[in-house]
Parts: structure tokens; C-alpha cells; sequence
């Protein structure tokens, strides 16, 4: 770790700490972290149903009613995280943020042309055409992940509820949209779980900047020292409206760290060996 | 050995005899001792309970009616032949030379069964004894003497491997032994006795053509449903390939059908024959549950019926249009005329089975292979450009160190 804190300008041993996610983000990151990884592991069996392997967990987690109630249950709270984000976003539209403030700048989450000039930028970087692009509040792969989960949202969980209230759905579309939901649901499935357990894996922890996990949206704090490197224009907004200070807060608390270490570390060894499993079943 | 199978308590050997050859308590004084031997060196001890409860036990001549080369009153003889069966049973003994068994004893083959291995030797019984060999409850067990040994499976190299260990798990077997129905089949009910043929031969009631009729002899309800259906149909035009009772029932291992791992394994079966429609089976929720091994969801068997199956374009058929809602709300009492467009066998990889489902298949292929190129270039390059950067903070940290 020598790395990071030779420099002698970075300030006391201990560092500053500033805010990046509150409570509530915190909490329905861990409900989405958690009910996600519960549909995977119910919802795998099924689409790899003829594997060995498929019939050995559904048995393991107690037969196909215990697998169909845990994905239901899980999908049940993940709509409910969804759509309490939505109603928040909504919220803070009318509030704070404004609808200009939702919809574009720093603090919007929709891709804007800043995104497309950074990602350009930051692939040249990767092939060492040039400089890291300073990155904002939001990166341009944050948005990707974002917006992956709120399509999927709509996709697999429309589908989703298509097949688990097949009769009432029929009162107004025609039976053959139960075949394309089949499809799409297990398609979509696949490609967030695929999705999630590589790519957002690799960005948000397993790089080697980060590795083996960067804690930030289970303790919800920052590094000065991140915050200076990895997302620069955000720092130096917050330091020419003077609001750095306003941001700065207590080292992150010991139990969200340990909830951190042990849950997520968990989600990522499951994440990864699943995908191990789905990669080998494809394959062979 | 062929001596094995000859009966050997025939064999005896002619020296230190006291006794003479005659009615049985005359031979017994010899024979009931362990210590006689043939002249080979085997046993010939009769155990006299044994000869008590024979149904042979009053025969006119006694020991030498069936041990003919023993002349009666010598308290000396030599080697003798096996008990001729034939001189008092002569139409079964040639009965039992048409069946597998016994052109395989003729052919030279010793080990196959002959009249003592199934009817026993001085303990004949008769067959309503419940003690005899050939009681209707005791069949499985004296023919699993051979098709119940997996060594003499082995040995003999027996049509069907241990057929003794599946019988005993069948639905058959289990009515039989715990049920105590002295109606259910065993063997012999199927295969016959003294006729016992081969299936192969067309006269044999295992035969595939006879199988119905066989099997119907006390499943009429369930024969006269198959005849009428597609599969019975067929057979009755001699297809021999259609399906008949024992294809999805097997032959000696005939399960409960609600034993749920019975539902879920016949699903199989259809797939040996319809292979499309078992592939789009499983595409379903359906299919894939039932894949897993929990029968709660719909097998093949719920739509179409079992014996009585017949095609949707016949009215009478469950998956026909006037039918079909009415087999779907057996699982879906809410089902209505739109539920039952879904297709329960679609194949999303070919526009026959509708072009939205085939488009939102492509659709959704594209968009897995897009995502995960762009990302999976974007991961790679990203590794590759870290990794660098770690290793050139690490130099460059030690060197402070080192400062």
C-alpha cells in the first residue's frame, strides 16, 4: 500500500473522508445486492435444467416450491427497491435537483456527450494513446450499469410477473406473449447475472486499483485521496463552490465495513463461481 | 461344470451301501447321511422332511420310479442317470423342449433351467402349496435363482441383466408380496411355462404384437383406450415400432403411475420418438421443472392423455380447439380463450412458431453478443492498462521507500 501513501502532500495518516452514497442508497444497494443473488441462484436451476448441477441445487434448496417462493420473494423486494428509487428520483426532481438538474449534468444520471468523449478517451488510454480522461460524479460505466438495471428491471421483472400471474395477464394479451416472456426473461437473466458477476465486478472491485473490493457503497465514504484521483472535476467543483467541507464526514463506521467485507465479498465469490459454472455448462 | 446342473443327489456312488435300492425308506437308511457322496465327489444326501411334503411322496415304485436305472432290491449300484420326468409328465417334458430354455439345455448349454431348478428335486410341491417353487407367490424368487443373480446373469449371459431386482420393485411385485393379490402377474403369467417362449417368436405373449393383449388380459379399461388411440392404432396396422405397453411402463419394472419419479422419467420415453417436440418441451417452464425432477408441473402425458392419445386435429383429442381450454384449466382454473394461444411447444429458433417470438430471440442474442464484446474488450484492455499502472506505482513507490 506503500503506493498510496507515500506522497508527503496527502494530509494526516487517517485521511479525510467525504460522502458519496447516504443511507438509504447504501441500504437499497445491499437489498438489490442480496435479492439479486437470491433470483440467480433460484432462477439458474431451471434454465440450465439439463445439467446435473441444476437438479442437485434445486434439491439442496429444498425442492422446486422452496426455489419458485425464493425467486418470488426476492423479486418482490427488488420491485419494491426499484420502485421506491424511482419514486425518490422523482422526489428529489421536485425538490432539489430540479428537472434540468435530473435530467443533464453532473448530477444526472442520463448519458450526456461528455460520456462518449470520456469512454473514447479512456480506451485510448487503455492502449496507452494517452492521458486517464478526468472523470465527474458519474462515470460514463456507472451510467452503463445504472441503466443496464433499470432496462432489466422492465425486462425481466415484466416478464417476470407475466409468467407468475399467467391468468390474469391473459384477461388482456394473447397467450403467445407467455413464449416470448419465457425467452426474454431467461435471455435478460443471463445477461445480468453474465453482466453483473464480470463486467461490474471487475469495474467496481476486482481491478487491480481496487482489489479484491472498493467499499464505497456499503460504507458510503470516500477517500480524499480517491475522490482527488479518480473523479477529479467532481472534486474540483466541490472545492470551487466551497462545498468540500459540507461533504466531509466520520471514517466509515466498523459494521458497514464488515458488512462490506463479509456480504459483498461473499456476493463476489458466488458471483464468480457462478459464472464459472454457467461458462463450463455452455460450453460442454 | 455340467455336473452342477445335472441333478447330483441322482449320481450315487455304489460303494459301502448296506441297503438296497427300493421304495424310500429303504434308500433313505443310505442317503439321509451327509456323508454320501457320487462318485465325482458330490453330495447325495436326500433330507427325508423333503421327500415328506413331495407331491411325490406316494408314487407307485417310490425312489426308483424317476431313478430308473436302479433295480430295485441292490444294496449296490453304480452311477445313474438324471430322474426321467418324461416317463409320467411326457407332454410338458416336450412342451418344455420347444421353450428357450430347453433348446438351450439341448444345445449344450447347462445352465439353463430344467424341470428340477423351477419344480425342485425330492421337494416337489404342488403348485397351490404356498411352499412349492412354483406357488404363484413363490415364481419371482425361484426364476430369480438365475434372472435375480447378477453372477449368473453374468455367467449365462442372460437376456435383460438382473430382471429379478427390477420385478421386485414393480408395481406387480409389491401387490403380490405386501398386497398379498394372488391376481397380480408374476413371470410366468406373462411369459408362460412349459411354453415358454422367446419374444422374438411371434407366438409369445411378450412378443411387441401380443404385448396389449398380454398386458390386457386385466387392464381391459386401458387396452380398449389404447386401441382407439393414435399409438394403438398403429400397432393394430402392424407398426411395430408404435408404442405399446411396456415402452412407457417397462416390461418387468412396472411403477406406480403417480410415483413422481416415474411421471418425470416416461417424459423421456415420448422424447425417443418425438424429438422436436421433447426439445421445445424443455424450453418451457414446464419441461424445465419437470427436467429438474419435481412432477408438479405439466408432463406430456397432462395434455395429451396417456393411452387414449390422440392428434389435435381430431376433436376427441385433449389439445384439440374444442378441448384444449378445458385441459389447461386442470392446472388453470383461470384460463380463458387467450391463455391457450401460448404454445407449448414453440420453437423460438424458426419463424414457423411466429415471427415475434422469433425476432425477440434474435433481438436478445444480438444484445448478449453486443454487451458482452464492447465490455469484454473494454475488461481486457482496462486489466491490461492497470496492471501497468499498479506495477509502475510500485516501482516507483519502492524507490521512494529506498530514498
Amino acid at each position: 500500500m506503500a503506493a498510496v501513501t507515500a506522497p508527503a502532500a496527502v494530509p494526516a495518516p487517517a485521511g479525510k473522508h467525504y460522502r458519496r452514497f447516504g443511507p438509504v442508497e447504501r441500504v437499497m444497494h445491499a437489498l438489490l445486492m442480496i435479492t439479486f443473488l437470491g433470483c440467480t441462484i433460484t432462477g439458474l436451476p431451471p434454465l440450465f435444467s439439463d445439467h446435473a448441477w441444476a437438479a442437485g441445487l434445486a434439491k439442496a434448496m429444498g425442492g422446486f416450491k422452496a426455489i419458485a417462493l425464493i425467486h418470488r420473494i426476492c423479486a418482490a423486494v427488488m420491485i419494491v427497491v426499484f420502485v421506491a428509487h424511482v419514486l425518490r428520483v422523482f422526489h428529489a426532481a421536485v425538490t432539489r435537483v430540479g428537472l434540468l438538474g435530473t435530467l443533464w449534468g453532473p448530477y444526472s444520471m442520463v448519458p450526456q456527450p461528455v460520456d462518449i468523449v470520456d469512454a473514447w478517451r479512456h480506451i485510448l488510454w487503455f492502449v496507452g494513446r494517452g492521458p486517464r480522461p478526468p472523470f465527474d460524479r458519474y462515470t460514463y460505466w456507472e451510467k452503463f450499469d445504472y441503466w443496464a438495471v433499470f432496462w432489466g428491471m422492465f425486462i425481466i421483472g415484466g416478464s417476470g410477473l407475466l409468467l407468475w400471474f399467467p391468468a390474469a395477464f391473459s384477461s388482456f394479451l394473447p397467450g403467445w406473449m407467455f413464449n416470448i416472456a419465457t425467452v426474454v426473461h431467461g435471455e435478460e437473466a443471463l445477461l445480468a447475472v453474465g453482466f453483473i458477476f464480470t463486467i461490474h465486478f471487475f469495474n467496481g472491485h476486482l481491478r487491480p486499483e481496487k482489489f479484491p473490493m472498493d467499499l464505497v457503497i456499503f460504507t458510503g465514504r470516500i477517500t480524499e485521496h480517491e475522490l482527488k484521483e479518480e473523479r477529479p472535476k467532481e472534486y474540483a467543483r466541490l472545492v470551487a463552490q466551497g462545498r468540500l467541507a459540507q461533504l466531509e464526514t466520520t471514517p466509515p463506521e466498523p459494521g458497514a465495513k464488515r458488512f462490506g467485507w463479509y456480504v459483498g465479498g461473499t456476493a463476489v465469490v458466488v458471483g464468480v463461481l457462478t459464472i464459472v459454472v454457467i461458462v463450463w455448462s455452455v460450453i460442454l | 461344470m455340467k455336473a452342477i446342473v445335472a441333478p447330483l443327489f441322482l449320481l450315487v456312488a455304489s460303494w459301502g451301501l448296506p441297503s438296497w435300492a427300493g421304495p424310500a425308506d429303504d434308500c433313505i437308511e443310505c442317503h439321509a447321511k451327509a456323508t454320501e457322496k457320487t462318485a465325482a465327489g458330490k453330495a447325495a444326501k436326500v433330507v427325508p422332511e423333503d421327500l415328506a411334503g413331495s407331491v411325490h411322496k406316494r408314487v407307485k415304485g417310490g425312489c426308483v420310479a424317476c431313478h430308473e436305472d436302479v433295480a430295485p432290491g441292490k444294496d449296490k449300484h453304480g452311477a445313474v442317470k438324471p430322474a426321467q420326468c418324461a416317463s409320467c409328465h411326457e407332454d410338458e417334458v416336450k412342451q418344455y423342449a420347444g421353450t428357450l430354455h430347453g433348446k438351450a439345455k439341448a444345445g449344450g448349454k447347462g445352465l439353463a433351467a430344467s424341470c428340477a431348478d423351477c419344480h425342485g428335486s425330492h421337494d416337489i410341491r404342488k403348485s397351490d402349496d404356498p411352499k412349492s417353487k412354483t406357488n404363484h407367490a413363490n415364481i419371482d424368487a425361484t426364476c430369480s435363482a438365475c434372472h435375480g443373480s447378477d453372477a449368473m446373469v453374468k455367467k449365462a449371459n442372460l437376456p435383460g441383466g438382473n430382471i429379478g431386482k427390477q420385478y421386485a420393485d414393480s408395481i406387480h411385485a409389491k401387490a403380490i408380496h405386501e398386497k398379498k393379490l394372488d391376481k397380480a402377474p408374476t413371470c410366468s403369467d406373462c411369459h408362460g411355462a412349459h411354453d415358454m417362449r422367446a419374444k422374438a417368436d411371434p407366438e409369445s405373449p411378450v412378443n411387441r404384437a401380443k404385448v396389449t393383449e398380454t398386458c390386457g388380459t386385466c387392464h381391459g379399461k386401458a387396452k380398449k383406450a389404447y386401441l382407439k388411440s393414435t399409438h394403438g392404432k398403429l400397432k393394430s396396422h402392424n407398426v411395430q415400432n408404435a408404442p405399446g405397453c411396456t415402452d412407457c411402463h417397462g416390461a418387468h419394472g412396472v411403477k406406480e403411475h403417480d410415483l413422481p419419479r416415474w411421471q418425470v422419467d416416461v417424459i423421456k420415453e415420448c422424447g425417443t420418438c418425438h424429438l422436436d417436440y421433447i426439445k421445445s418441451y424443455r424450453d418451457t417452464y414446464h419441461g424445465q421443472v419437470t427436467e429438474l425432477g419435481f412432477a408438479r408441473m405439466a408432463t406430456c402425458s397432462s395434455c395429451h392423455g396417456s393411452h387414449e392419445i390422440l392428434p389435435k386435429d381430431n376433436p376427441d383429442s385433449k389439445v384439440s380447439d374444442r378441448n384444449r381450454l378445458a385441459t389447461c384449466q386442470a392446472c388453470h382454473p383461470k384460463a380463458n380463450a387467450n391463455f391457450v394461444k401460448f404454445e407449448p411447444h414453440a420453437n423460438k429458433h424458426s419463424l414457423e412458431s411466429g415471427p415475434a417470438l422469433y425476432y425477440t430471440t434474435k433481438f436478445m442474442q444480438f444484445l448478449l453478443a453486443g454487451v458482452f464484446t464492447f465490455f469484454g474488450l473494454h475488461t481486457i484492455l482496462w486489466l491490461y492498462r492497470s496492471l501497468k499502472v499498479v506495477a509502475a506505482r510500485r516501482a516507483a513507490g519502492e524507490s521512494e521507500e529506498k530514498r
